[in-house]
């Protein structure tokens, strides 16, 4: 790994879609995924063959309309021929780490590029930006010392607001774009070996403000986080709480259909299993006085709860595809955070590490099962 | 005592140990609370955290979930695997308001009749002590 300071007159937009460019033109990737400008000021991730194109990205928007760790899935599945880079920010690679760990991405011949999430907003409120270059400026402006401020009026998505892992880590990361802590006019690199090679980047040195920059940033959103987990603790610390937390679902499902960790195809929840005989809702609402229609949607959201809170990267798309306004991404992080630790388990963090669902150890949780004495 | 309140428990019990500890325990003629309602499943470990959600949501006052002795799986590692989604389970319920002692998972071999019995006795004395499931009064959720 090397460390690089390169100077970037043409700001750091341009320079970050140069370098991009350059892995193209280089060999170094066939294909690139990264977040393209599409008609109407949209930005979607996309894949791209032309290196000119690459003109056209927008990999610093601070807008994440999927994860983009799901295009990588869909890219890479069936197998994939040719070396493909993408670029994702921190979330979108813990979410692509554990996908591949079961089994829905594979990772051969793909070199992952992670930029620094310098925070983003909803889809909506982007789109309704009048001066989206203003957004991208504003962000990069305050990079600087870590003290990322949304534009006047405007918020962070939730998750961003709470998320203290911006930067991408790992040594599945081959080239880290980084902006934190890093002055305007250079662009700092942190490269794998074999990138840094064939980039022809030699080291140089690391920002001295950035350590302090990611710093400031961590700390601030982890206080922003336990303030969050502490609401949510005291919002649901009944049952109540929780038919209250869930009361207004409506069960359309956007919120697993928009999770890169929900990958099953045969969701039980899309199978006949809970389409229930009318009778037997007749027989419910004899029993109980009434029953919710459509029915078990309590259900739905324990049940992912249980199959994938292990594995909850945080990054926050289910909130977003509510149509409820129901802040799932939260629920979910401050569940997870507790049911993680108990295996001591960080998602995204590592392919080395099993997801808590795919292995046991027969030396744990020991007295779970035992007769209580 | 005739108001007093009978607990509804599901329980879902592994064919090769539970199952068959719950067989001994009535050929056996030991006597156990009828608040119990099982369903043989091939093995701890292929149960589904859905169905424990489910059972408690429709108003189930426990779930007793029973598998082999940790080592003793017929499928080797099944128990194990229950053993992990059950204290997933646990922690998430008591995250969402709801009392995880209401489910249990107890190591049961098919020679264990005596401690079957024992164990549903247990359970109902613990249920009736907590009250009826929170969400039986609910109606539509």
């Amino acid at each position: 790994m090397i460390e690089t300071l390169l100077d970037a007159p043409q700001g750091t937009g341009q320079a970050v879609r140069m370098l991009l460019r350059s892995l193209l033109e280089k060999k170094i990737v066939d294909a690139l995924l990264l977040p393209v400008r599409m008609p109407g000021a949209s930005v979607a991730p996309a894949l791209v063959r032309d290196p000119a194109l690459v003109d056209n990205s927008a990999p610093l928007a601070p807008v994440m309309p999927i994860n983009a760790a799901r295009a990588v899935q869909a890219l890479t599945i069936t197998g994939h021929r040719q070396k493909l880079g993408v670029v994702l920010r921190s979330c979108e690679i813990r979410a692509l780490v554990e996908l591949t760990k079961f089994q829905q991405a594979k990772l051969d011949d793909v070199v992952i590029v992670g930029v620094d999430c310098l925070g983003t907003y909803g889809v909506e409120v982007w789109h309704q930006a009048p001066d989206k270059q203003a957004l991208i400026d504003g962000l990069l402006a305050s990079a600087g010392d870590g003290n990322l401020v949304p534009a006047h009026g405007l918020a962070f998505r939730s998750a961003c607001q709470i998320c203290e892992q911006p930067v991408p880590t790992g040594d599945h990361v081959a080239l880290t774009v980084g902006l934190l802590g890093v002055e305007p006019g250079t662009l700092f690199l942190h490269a794998r070996d074999d990138i840094a090679h064939a980039l022809d980047l030699s080291a140089s040195t690391t920002p001295p403000r950035r350590a302090q920059a990611i710093k400031s940033l961590t700390d601030a959103r982890i206080a922003a986080r336990d303030l969050a987990f502490a609401s949510y603790r005291t919002r649901v610390d009944s049952i109540q709480g929780l038919l209250a937390e869930f009361g207004p679902c409506i069960r359309c499902h956007n919120c697993m259909t928009n999770c890169p960790i929900c990958y099953c195809r045969e969701c039980i929840f899309r199978t006949p299993t809970f389409e229930h005989d009318s009778e037997l809702l007749y027989q419910w609402a004899e029993r109980k006085g009434s029953v919710r229609l459509l029915p078990d949607t309590l259900l739905f959201h324990l049940t992912r709860l249980n199959h994938m809170v292990t594995s909850c990267v945080g990054c926050g798309m289910c909130t977003e595809a509510c149509p409820a306004g129901i802040d799932v991404g939260t629920v979910f992080r401050a569940v997870g955070d507790k049911v993680q630790a108990l295996f001591d388990y960080h998602p995204g963090r590592s392919l080395a590490e099993a997801a808590p669902v795919q292995e046991f150890r027969e030396d744990e949780l020991k007295t779970l099962g035992e007769r209580p004495h | 005592m005739a108001d007093e309140f009978e607990p509804r428990i599901i329980a879902f019990l592994c064919n090769w140990c539970t199952y068959t500890g719950a067989d001994l325990a009535g050929t056996s003629r030991i006597q156990y609370p009828p608040n119990i309602r099982i369903i043989r499943l091939m093995c701890s470990g292929g149960l589904d955290p859905v169905y424990v959600s489910k059972a408690l949501l429709e108003g189930a006052d426990g779930v007793l979930i029973g598998g082999c002795h940790p080592g003793d799986c017929h499928y080797q590692s099944g128990n194990y695997k229950a053993r992990r989604r059950i204290a997933i389970l646990q922690s998430i319920l008591a995250q969402v308001g709801f009392d995880p002692d209401r489910v249990w998972l107890r190591w049961i071999s098919a020679s264990e009749g005596a401690y079957f019995a024992d164990t549903v006795t247990q359970m109902v004395s613990a249920l009736k002590a907590k009250g009826p499931n929170p969400l039986k009064g609910q109606g539509a959720i």
